[in-house]
């Protein structure tokens, strides 16, 4: 069997000096490549902290992240920062885009600001993303004129444009309406099944869940449940 | 472009308002520094100017003779002596031909003329004055000394029994361009002399007593066949001038004297002038440093959400820290350029509004390329250091709690 995009081993965060907060009471979750995984529970129960482990945006304070083989325990900061550019692409809740740059400087930042210079080829590459997704007479306006459902469009054109082995999505249509939402949770299944891109998708809502190949549920810090659709 | 610049550049655009304020602040801390160093580097080109339009840098001549007792005390014989300081005869420099050849091969030697120069008096009718008789070899001297600019009236001539004399002597003879003079030197001689033309160095002593003739007339004057009592010479840079002179003071043994040496009170007065100018230069640069740090700051922590997006989808805190380094620097650079503009515009506007009544400004400034470049790297140089403290704190900003309050 093919080695996992992800394996998360008892991961544990704890907050806090004196009064310890568990956000992560060990964790244990495996992702296999091509897989769109949604991962539930309530508010508190720990998504955003293991998401952002998973992104190498934290470190926990114990277990293990593996990524794409890779034991994340031993690397040092610019080690995780070249395998995060190297492996992973991220979508936010309020989807973080840099209101300073178009939309298409957005999507080319990623590989722009890892190797320092941005290609022909980046460009294009990122042009052609952005009409993917539907916003090729966009491409050159700024996020702020943009409106949530596009900005959260540009936001996955983003985080697919060094073409990732997993994609991390925190909440990406917890702040749009219904139709956006659909839109959205359309396009990343749309380029999970054309490009067997892997995707963990945090979200509240079940229409979109029920739609995912896999739910996770987590309670407390735990995986509480693991259902594979049918 | 390279990606910190891009970055960089996008965010002083996007802060036009931040950025044109700290600029107009860098820019004003600049002028005052091109301005200011303009206005003093042109009060000291001109003292300077002034002092050696009528000396040379170096003058190499024969040591003054040292008086010596006749009988020397002995330990049989107790000697009670007065020993009277000997007068000082006119000599010449011995083999002066090479000791000139040798210090044109000094470095930073740029001419040298060899002179044979001493005290007289001038006669016309009844008037009479004490004068400094200077015999040169006017292709030589004019190199060291350009009396043929300073000469407004006549020619400078000093061929054929022909002399120039400084404006202020002949008005106390009351002679004219064409007029003759009978002189008297120290070794007795007389002679008849016309004079060709008139000069002003704005030395007052130079333009009273000299009297420029040919160095053969002057040999025949002093009784010094072949002779000459100084060699003069001019230098490229003349703050050197008293290193010059202290190589070769220990080469040749001959009295050897800078310009420098005998102007001590206007060189301290110059590094006065000068000190006071680092002193301004410091305040100026800790003001804009503070200006811009302060701008950067603030920056930084409004940026904060957005420098962990960056950090997070890949770019690394080396990068976040340039674009910050390049942002002060920018501030620091075109600001500075703005500067130099303003401070020479300035500095000219200044020169123009005081003149002599002749015309010439009262207070010429001085303007070299030297002066912008130095201006401009000073404010990159502290925009970069001023931007180093907050370029630190984007660049250990962590990613997860910069995207978590964003
Ligand atoms: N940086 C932090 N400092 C302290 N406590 C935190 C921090 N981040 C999260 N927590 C706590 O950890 C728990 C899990 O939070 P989180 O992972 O954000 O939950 P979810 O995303 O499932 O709503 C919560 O109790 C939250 O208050
Ligand atoms: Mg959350």
């Amino acid at each position: 069997m093919a080695e996992p995009v992800l394996s998360v081993v008892g991961a544990v965060r704890e907050y806090g000096e004196r009064v310890k907060t568990r956000a992560l009471d060990g964790a244990d979750l495996t992702v296999e490549r091509g897989e769109l995984v949604a991962l539930v529970g309530p508010s508190g129960s720990g998504k955003s902290t293991l998401l952002n482990l998973v992104g190498l945006l934290d470190r926990p304070t114990a277990g293990r992240i593996v990524l794409g083989g890779v034991d994340t325990a031993g690397l040092d900061d610019r080690g995780l920062t070249a395998l995060r550019a190297r492996m992973l692409g991220f979508v936010f809740q309020f989807h973080h885009l840099l209101p300073a740059f178009t939309a298409l400087e957005n999507v080319m930042l990623p590989e722009w600001g890892d190797r320092g210079y941005a290609s022909k080829e980046l460009r294009e590459r990122s042009e052609a993303l952005l009409r993917d997704v539907g916003l090729a007479s966009r491409v050159h306006y700024r996020t702020n004129d943009l409106s949530g459902g596009q900005q959260q469009r540009v936001a996955i054109a983003r985080a697919l444009v060094r073409r990732p082995a997993l994609v991390l999505a925190d909440e990406p249509t917890g702040n749009l309406d219904t139709a956006s939402s659909k839109e959205v949770f359309d396009l990343m299944r749309r380029f999970n099944v054309e490009s067997g891109t892997t995707f963990l998708v945090v979200t509240h809502d079940g229409r979109i869940a029920d739609q995912c190949d896999r739910v996770v549920e987590l309670v407390d810090g735990r995986v509480t449940s693991d259902r594979r659709r049918a | 472009m390279p990606f910190e610049w891009f970055v960089a550049l996008r965010y002083l655009r996007d802060a036009r308002g931040q950025t044109l304020l700290i600029l107009a602040a860098v820019s004003v801390g600049v002028s005052i520094i091109v301005f200011l160093t303009a206005l003093i580097g042109g009060l000291q080109a001109s003292l300077v100017d002034k002092t050696l339009g009528s000396q040379p840098h170096v003058t190499l001549q024969v040591p003054r003779e040292a008086a010596r007792a006749l009988v020397a005390p002995s330990g049989q014989v107790a000697v009670a002596r007065d020993v009277q300081a000997s007068a000082q005869r006119l000599r010449s420099i011995d083999q002066w031909p090479v000791v000139m050849a040798d210090a044109e091969r000094e470095p930073g030697v740029l001419a040298a003329s060899a002179t044979v120069s001493g005290a007289g008096f001038a006669i016309r009718g009844d008037a009479k004055a004490p004068i400094v008789v200077t015999g040169i070899d006017p292709a030589r001297f004019l190199a060291i000394i350009d009396l043929a600019k300073r000469t407004h009236a006549g020619r400078f001539d000093v061929a054929g029994g022909n002399v120039v004399i400084g404006s202020v002597l002949a008005f106390d003879l009351g002679v004219g361009v064409g007029d003759k003079l009978r002189l008297t030197t120290t070794e007795g001689v007389t002679d008849t002399v016309t004079v060709a033309g008139l000069f002003t160095v704005g030395n007052r002593a130079a333009d009273q007593t000299w009297l420029v003739t040919s160095l053969r007339h002057a040999q025949s004057l002093y009784a010094l066949p072949g002779g000459a009592t100084s060699v003069d010479l001019k230098l490229a840079d003349v703050f050197e001038a008293e290193r010059v002179a202290t190589r070769l003071r220990e080469r040749t043994g001959l009295a050897v004297e800078s310009w420098m040496g005998k102007n001590q009170e206007l060189l301290v007065g110059l590094s006065a002038q000068r000190s006071s100018q680092w002193i301004i230069q410091f305040f100026v640069g800790v003001a804009v440093a503070l200006g811009i740090a302060s701008v950067l700051i603030v920056s930084v922590v409004q940026k904060a959400p957005e420098i962990g997006i960056l950090r997070a989808v890949g770019t690394s805190s080396r990068r976040v820290l340039d674009v910050f380094l390049i942002h002060g620097g920018v501030l620091g650079l075109v600001g500075s350029l703005f500067g130099s503009a303003l401070g020479a515009l300035l500095a000219k506007a200044f020169e123009g509004i005081a003149r002599d009544p002749s015309g010439a400004p009262r207070f010429p400034v001085e303007l070299p390329a030297s002066l912008f470049v130095q201006a401009t790297l000073l404010a990159t140089v502290v925009g970069v250091l001023a931007a180093v403290i907050p370029a630190r704190r984007a660049a250990r900003l962590d990613p997860a709690t910069a995207i978590r309050n964003g």
